[in-house]
C-alpha cells in the first residue's frame, strides 16, 4: 500500500504538495462546502422553526409560497430539507469522529506493539466483522433503544474496525521505516514516537477512508432515521422525512423526493470529492 | 522503376513457376493510429513463400515482423489499418476477405503459433479442448473430433496424450505447452502455418527441441512455415528462404545459404557480425552502431542509412526498392553492386 | 473436492464461534438481569426463576456462555412471549421470503450488469462505456429505500402494474411481487460489479490466448463466452461476495418498505416490542447466512479457476 520509502509527511509539519487540485476535486469539495454552509448557516437565516405544526396547510403541492410543498403536518418540506442538512451534518460528524478516533488508537496500539494486543484486537474485529454490519448496527440499537444518541453509539462500537485495519496496515509498515528506528535509537518515548512521528503517517490513509465513511454513515443514518431508529420525529431528519412521506406517496410524492434527491447529490458529491483527494494527496498511485 | 518492378515479379515468381507460391505478399502496408497520428509500421513488403518451405522473417524488436505476419491473417488490433497491398493465398486476396470468410482461413488453412505459451493458453479449459476448438463445426464432433485431437497430439510428440488430453495448461511445462500451441495451430491440417518467435519464451534447450519439431513437420505434412524471430541462429538451423526486416521495409531476402553467405544488404551484415561466435572470435562483440528508428521518426530514404557505414547522398532520396542482386536474392540497398564483400568487412 | 469443502469448513468454526460470542453478549449490553430484559413485561417470580436457572446465570459468564451454545445446537433459539412461539419455529417460517430475496437480487445484479459490463469492454470511450461509469459514480450514493419509494411511485401507483407490497401466494406471484424489491438491491449492487467486471473484462481481452482463439477462426461470440468471460469474471465473484453482507443486511430495509414478511421485516417488529430473543435469533441467523454465503463463493471459484484446484491437491 504505501510504496514510498519515504513518509508522506515527517514529524509534526505537514508539506502541501504544490499541485493543482484536480476537477473532481473541486467539483465535489464545492459541493460539500455549500452543504455546510447551508448546514450551519441556513437555520439562521432561515429562523422558522422546521418542527412547528400547520395542520391548515397540510400535504400542499409544490408552490410559490412552499416550493417543494408541506408534509402531512403542514410543514414546509424545503425548511425541513435545510434544517435536516444539520441535522445530517451532525450525524455524519458524529459517527465518524469516534470510530475514527477509538479505530486509529485501537489499531496504531495494535500495529507497533503486535504480540498479544494484536492478537486480542484482531480477534475482537472478527468478531464484529463476522457480522452484517447493518444488522448489528441494528441489533445493538433494538438492545439500547432507538435515537440518536444509541446511534451514535451503536455505528461507533460496530465502525472502529475499519478504521482499526486501516491504521494497524500502515502501523506496521512505517514502525520499520528509518524515521522510526532512528526515533528510538535517540531514545524518544514510545508515546511521542506514536504521536509525533508515526500517527502524522499512518493516520493518512485513515483520513482518507473517513470521507467515503462519513458520506456512508449519513446513508446509514437515514436508513435507521427511515426505519424510525435513529433521529425520532419530530427531528427534520432526511430519512425520517423519506418514512414519513412513504404512507402519502400516492397522494403527495413530493414529500420523500426532496430528501432523496439532496442525499443522492450529497453522496455524488462525496465520491468525486473522495476520488479528486485521492488522486491529490497520492500523485503517484496508477489509476 | 518499372523494369526494377519486372525484375521482382519474375524472381518473386520463382524460378519458372508462379503458381509455385503458396503464399504471395505485394506492397504490404500497415500503420498504427496513436494519438490521432497515423504511424507506418510497415511499409510496401514483398515476398513469398513455397509449399513445404519453412521461410523466415528476420528484424529486431519494432521491425515489423509481428504485425507482418498478424496481418496476414487480418489479426491486428482496432488501431492498425492495413494500407495497401495484397496478400495472394490460394487464389484469393487474404486483405479483401470480410470477418467472416477470413474466419474460415484462420485455423483451417493458416495456423498461428504464438510466442509465450504461457499467456496463449486459455488456463480454464483443457489442452484437449482447446485443441478440439480449432476443428469447430459439424466437419468432426463427438468421438472423431477427438480422435483428431489426440493425432494432433501425437504428431507434435506430446507424451501419452490419452491423459494430457484432459490436462489443464498450468499442469504441463514450458515445451509441452507450445507443443500443444502447435497442435492447436495444425489440427485442421493448414497448408501454411505463421510462427511468431516460437522459441523466445523458452528454455534453450527446449528450443532446439521445437525448431527440430517445427522442421520435422513441414517436411512430414508438406506444410509451409513462416518463422518470425530475431535470432539469425534460428534461420540458419530452420529456414531455406528469409527476409530481413527493418523499420517495416524488406531490406534483403534471399536463400538462406546466398545471404549469409554474400549479405547484399549492410544491414544483414551487421546483424551476422553482431553474432557472438564464441571463445574463437577475437576482439569484442561488433554491434551495428546506433540504434533502430521509432516509429513516429522514421528517415526518409533508406530508413537504414543514418547508421549505415556505406551510405551516399543518394540514399537519403527515396526508399530504394528491392532488386535482384542474383536470382531469387534481392536487395534494397542501391550500391549493392558496388560494394565489398559484406560478410568479411 | 471434498477434502477442500471439508478444510473451509473447519476454517469456518472459529467464525461462527465468534458470531455466537458476539450475539450472546449482544443481550448483556443491557444493564440488568438478563433474564428480566428477556422477559420483558411477562416477567413474573416463577418465570423469573425458571430462567434463572435454565440460562445459568447464577454461573460464570463461560458457563452461561456453554449452557448457551448447547441450546443452540439443540435447536433452541429461546421463546418469543411477543409471538407466542418457539423463536426457532419464526425464523424458519420467515426464512423463505428473505432468501427470494437475496437470490432474486443477486440474479438480477448478474443480468443487468453482466451484459453491460462487457459491452462497456468491448466499446471503450462510447456512450455505453460513459453511461456506465456514470452509473458507477452516482449509484453508489443512492439510498436503497429512497430508491425503492421511488420505484414503487413510479410502477405500483403512478403506473400501477406492480403490487405495492407484500409476499403473494404462488411461486408465479412472488415473482411478480418481489420484483421491485430485488431490482432496488439489485441497483446498489450494479454499480460495484459493474465496475470490477468492466476492468477486469477489458484485461482480459488483452491475453494472449484470446488471439490464439481468434487465429482459430472462432466466432466472437464463442471468443467471449468461452474465453473472454470465464477468465474475467473472478473479480467481479470477489465485489459480489465482498458486498455480500451488504445485501444481507440490505434485506432489512426493503423488507420494511416492501412489507415482505420475511427476517428483516422480523427483525425490525422485534424491535419495535422489544422482542430480544426475536433480535438475537435472527441476528444469529443473518451472521450465519453470511458465511454460508461466503463457503459458496469460494466454491465457485474453485469451480471456475482449475489453477486453484492444484493449490489444494
Amino acid at each position: 500500500m504505501t510504496a514510498a520509502s519515504e513518509p508522506a509527511v515527517s514529524g509534526p509539519g505537514r508539506r502541501f504538495l504544490r499541485r493543482k487540485p484536480p476537477r473532481s476535486l473541486v467539483i465535489g469539495g464545492g459541493m460539500i462546502l455549500f452543504w455546510i454552509a447551508l448546514a450551519v448557516f441556513g437555520p439562521l437565516v432561515w429562523t422558522a422553526d422546521p418542527t412547528a405544526l400547520n395542520l391548515g396547510a397540510s400535504l400542499l403541492p409544490p408552490s410559490q409560497a412552499h416550493p417543494f410543498g408541506t408534509d402531512s403536518l403542514g410543514r414546509d418540506v424545503l425548511l425541513r430539507v435545510v434544517n435536516g442538512a444539520s441535522v445530517d451534518l451532525q450525524i455524519g460528524l458524529f459517527t465518524v469522529l469516534p470510530a475514527l478516533i477509538i479505530g486509529s488508537l485501537v489499531g496504531a496500539l495494535a500495529g507497533y506493539y503486535g504480540s498479544i494486543v494484536d492478537i486480542a484486537v484482531m480477534r475482537l474485529v472478527d468478531i464484529v466483522v463476522a457480522f452484517p454490519f447493518f444488522v448489528l448496527v441494528i441489533a445493538i440499537i433494538a438492545v439500547l433503544g432507538p435515537g440518536l444518541i444509541n446511534m451514535y453509539i451503536a455505528v461507533g462500537l460496530v465502525g472502529w474496525v475499519s478504521y482499526a485495519r486501516v491504521v494497524r496496515a500502515e502501523m506496521m509498515v512505517a514502525k520499520q521505516m528509518d524515521y522510526a528506528r532512528a526515533a528510538r535509537v535517540l531514545g524518544f518515548s514510545d508515546a511521542r514516537i506514536l504521536l509525533r512521528h508515526l500517527m502524522p503517517n499512518v493516520i493518512v490513509q485513515a483520513l482518507i477512508y473517513s470521507t467515503s465513511d462519513f458520506i456512508l454513515n449519513i446513508l446509514l443514518g437515514s436508513s435507521l432515521g427511515f426505519l424510525g431508529l435513529g433521529a425520532q420525529p419530530p427531528t427534520p431528519e432526511w430519512g425520517v422525512m423519506i418514512a414519513d412521506g412513504y404512507s402519502f406517496l400516492a397522494r403527495a410524492p413530493w414529500i420523500s423526493a426532496l430528501p432523496g434527491l439532496v442525499i443522492v447529490a450529497l453522496a455524488a458529491a462525496f465520491s468525486l470529492f473522495g476520488d479528486g483527494l485521492a488522486d491529490y494527496l497520492r500523485p503517484e498511485i496508477d489509476r | 522503376m518499372a523494369a526494377e518492378k519486372a525484375i521482382i515479379d519474375r524472381d518473386a515468381g520463382g524460378k519458372g513457376d508462379a503458381a509455385g507460391s503458396i503464399l504471395t505478399v505485394r506492397d504490404l502496408a500497415v500503420a498504427y493510429r496513436r494519438g490521432g497520428r497515423a504511424l507506418d509500421v510497415v511499409n510496401g513488403v514483398s515476398f513469398d513463400v513455397r509449399p513445404g518451405e519453412i521461410f523466415g522473417l528476420v528484424g529486431e524488436s519494432g521491425s515489423g515482423k509481428s504485425t507482418v505476419i498478424r496481418s496476414l491473417i487480418q489479426l491486428l488490433p482496432a488501431n492498425a489499418a492495413i494500407g495497401g497491398g495484397s496478400v495472394d493465398f490460394a487464389g484469393r486476396d487474404l486483405l479483401r476477405l470480410g470477418e467472416r470468410e477470413m474466419r474460415q482461413v484462420r485455423g483451417r488453412d493458416i495456423g498461428m503459433v504464438f510466442q509465450d505459451p504461457l499467456n496463449s493458453l486459455n488456463p480454464v479449459m483443457t489442452v484437449g479442448a482447446q485443441i478440439g476448438e480449432t476443428l469447430r463445426g459439424a466437419e468432426s464432433a463427438g468421438q472423431s473430433r477427438r480422435e483428431r485431437v489426440l493425432a494432433a497430439m501425437r504428431l507434435v510428440h506430446i507424451p501419452d496424450p490419452e491423459r494430457l488430453y484432459g490436462a489443464y495448461p498450468h499442469e504441463l511445462s514450458g515445451g509441452l505447452r507450445q507443443r500443444v500451441a502447435i497442435a492447436i495451430a495444425l489440427v485442421a491440417s493448414p497448408k501454411l502455418l505463421l510462427a511468431d518467435e516460437p522459441t523466445t519464451a523458452l528454455d534453450v534447450t527446449i528450443q532446439d527441441q521445437i525448431l527440430k519439431l517445427l522442421m520435422e513437420l513441414s517436411g512430414r505434412l508438406g506444410m509451409s512455415v513462416i518463422l518470425v524471430t530475431h535470432d539469425l541462429g534460428v534461420v540458419a538451423q530452420t529456414c531455406r528462404r528469409v527476409a530481413v526486416l527493418y523499420a517495416g521495409r524488406i531490406v534483403e531476402s534471399g536463400p538462406v545459404e546466398r545471404v549469409f553467405a554474400r549479405p547484399a544488404h549492410p544491414y544483414t551484415a551487421g546483424l551476422l557480425q553482431s553474432i557472438p561466435r564464441g571463445p574463437a572470435s577475437e576482439g569484442r562483440l561488433k554491434g551495428i552502431g546506433g540504434t533502430p528508428p521509432s516509429l513516429d521518426s522514421i528517415p526518409a530514404g533508406c530508413p537504414f542509412h543514418p547508421r549505415c557505414a556505406f551510405a551516399i547522398e543518394a540514399c537519403r532520396a527515396g526508399q530504394p526498392p528491392l532488386v535482384a542482386q542474383e536470382a531469387n536474392h534481392l536487395t534494397a540497398c542501391i550500391r549493392h553492386g558496388d560494394l565489398p564483400d559484406l560478410a568479411h568487412v | 473436492m471434498g477434502a477442500f469443502l471439508l478444510r473451509r469448513t473447519v476454517l469456518l468454526v472459529p467464525v461462527v464461534v465468534g458470531i455466537t460470542l458476539g450475539v450472546f453478549l449482544l443481550i448483556r449490553l443491557i444493564p440488568g438481569d438478563p433474564a428480566r430484559v428477556l422477559l420483558g413485561i411477562h416477567a413474573t417470580p416463577e418465570a423469573l426463576a425458571f430462567l434463572h436457572k435454565s440460562m445459568g446465570l447464577d454461573r460464570s459468564l463461560a458457563a452461561q456462555y456453554v449452557i448457551f451454545v448447547k441450546a443452540l445446537l439443540r435447536g433452541q433459539l429461546g421463546y418469543s412471549y411477543f409471538f407466542g412461539e418457539q423463536v426457532i419455529d419464526l425464523v424458519l417460517a420467515r426464512l423463505a421470503p428473505t432468501l427470494f430475496l437475496i437470490g432474486y437480487a443477486t440474479v438480477l445484479t448478474v443480468l443487468i450488469a453482466f451484459p453491460s459490463a462487457i459491452l462497456a469492454a468491448l466499446r471503450p470511450n462510447s456512450i455505453w462505456d460513459q453511461a456506465v461509469r456514470f452509473a458507477s459514480i452516482f449509484g453508489i450514493g443512492l439510498p436503497s429505500y429512497w430508491l425503492g419509494v421511488v420505484l414503487v411511485y413510479a410502477f405500483a401507483i403512478a403506473i400501477p402494474i406492480l403490487p405495492v407490497a407484500g409476499y403473494g401466494e404462488s411461486i408465479a406471484e412472488h415473482f411478480t411481487f418481489l420484483l421491485l424489491p430485488s431490482l432496488t438491491i439489485a441497483v446498489s449492487l450494479v454499480p460495484l460489479v459493474l465496475r470490477a467486471l468492466r476492468a477486469s473484462v477489458m484485461e482480459t481481452l488483452r491475453a494472449g490466448y484470446v488471439d490464439t482463439a481468434r487465429a482459430k477462426g472462432l466466432a466472437w461470440h464463442r471468443v467471449m463466452g468461452r474465453h473472454v468471460v470465464r477468465n474475467a469474471l473472478m473479480p467481479a465473484v470477489t465485489v459480489l461476495a465482498l458486498n455480500i453482507g451488504y445485501l444481507i443486511g440490505g434485506t432489512v430495509i426493503i423488507e420494511n418498505v416492501f412489507a415482505i414478511p420475511g427476517l428483516g421485516g422480523l427483525m425490525i417488529l422485534s424491535i419495535g416490542t422489544r422482542d430480544y430473543p426475536t433480535i438475537q435469533a435472527v441476528t444469529l441467523v443473518f451472521a450465519i447466512l453470511v458465511v454460508l454465503v461466503n463457503l459458496v463463493t469460494d466454491l465457485i471459484y474453485v469451480v471456475l479457476d482449475p489453477r486453484l484446484r492444484a493449490v489444494i491437491r
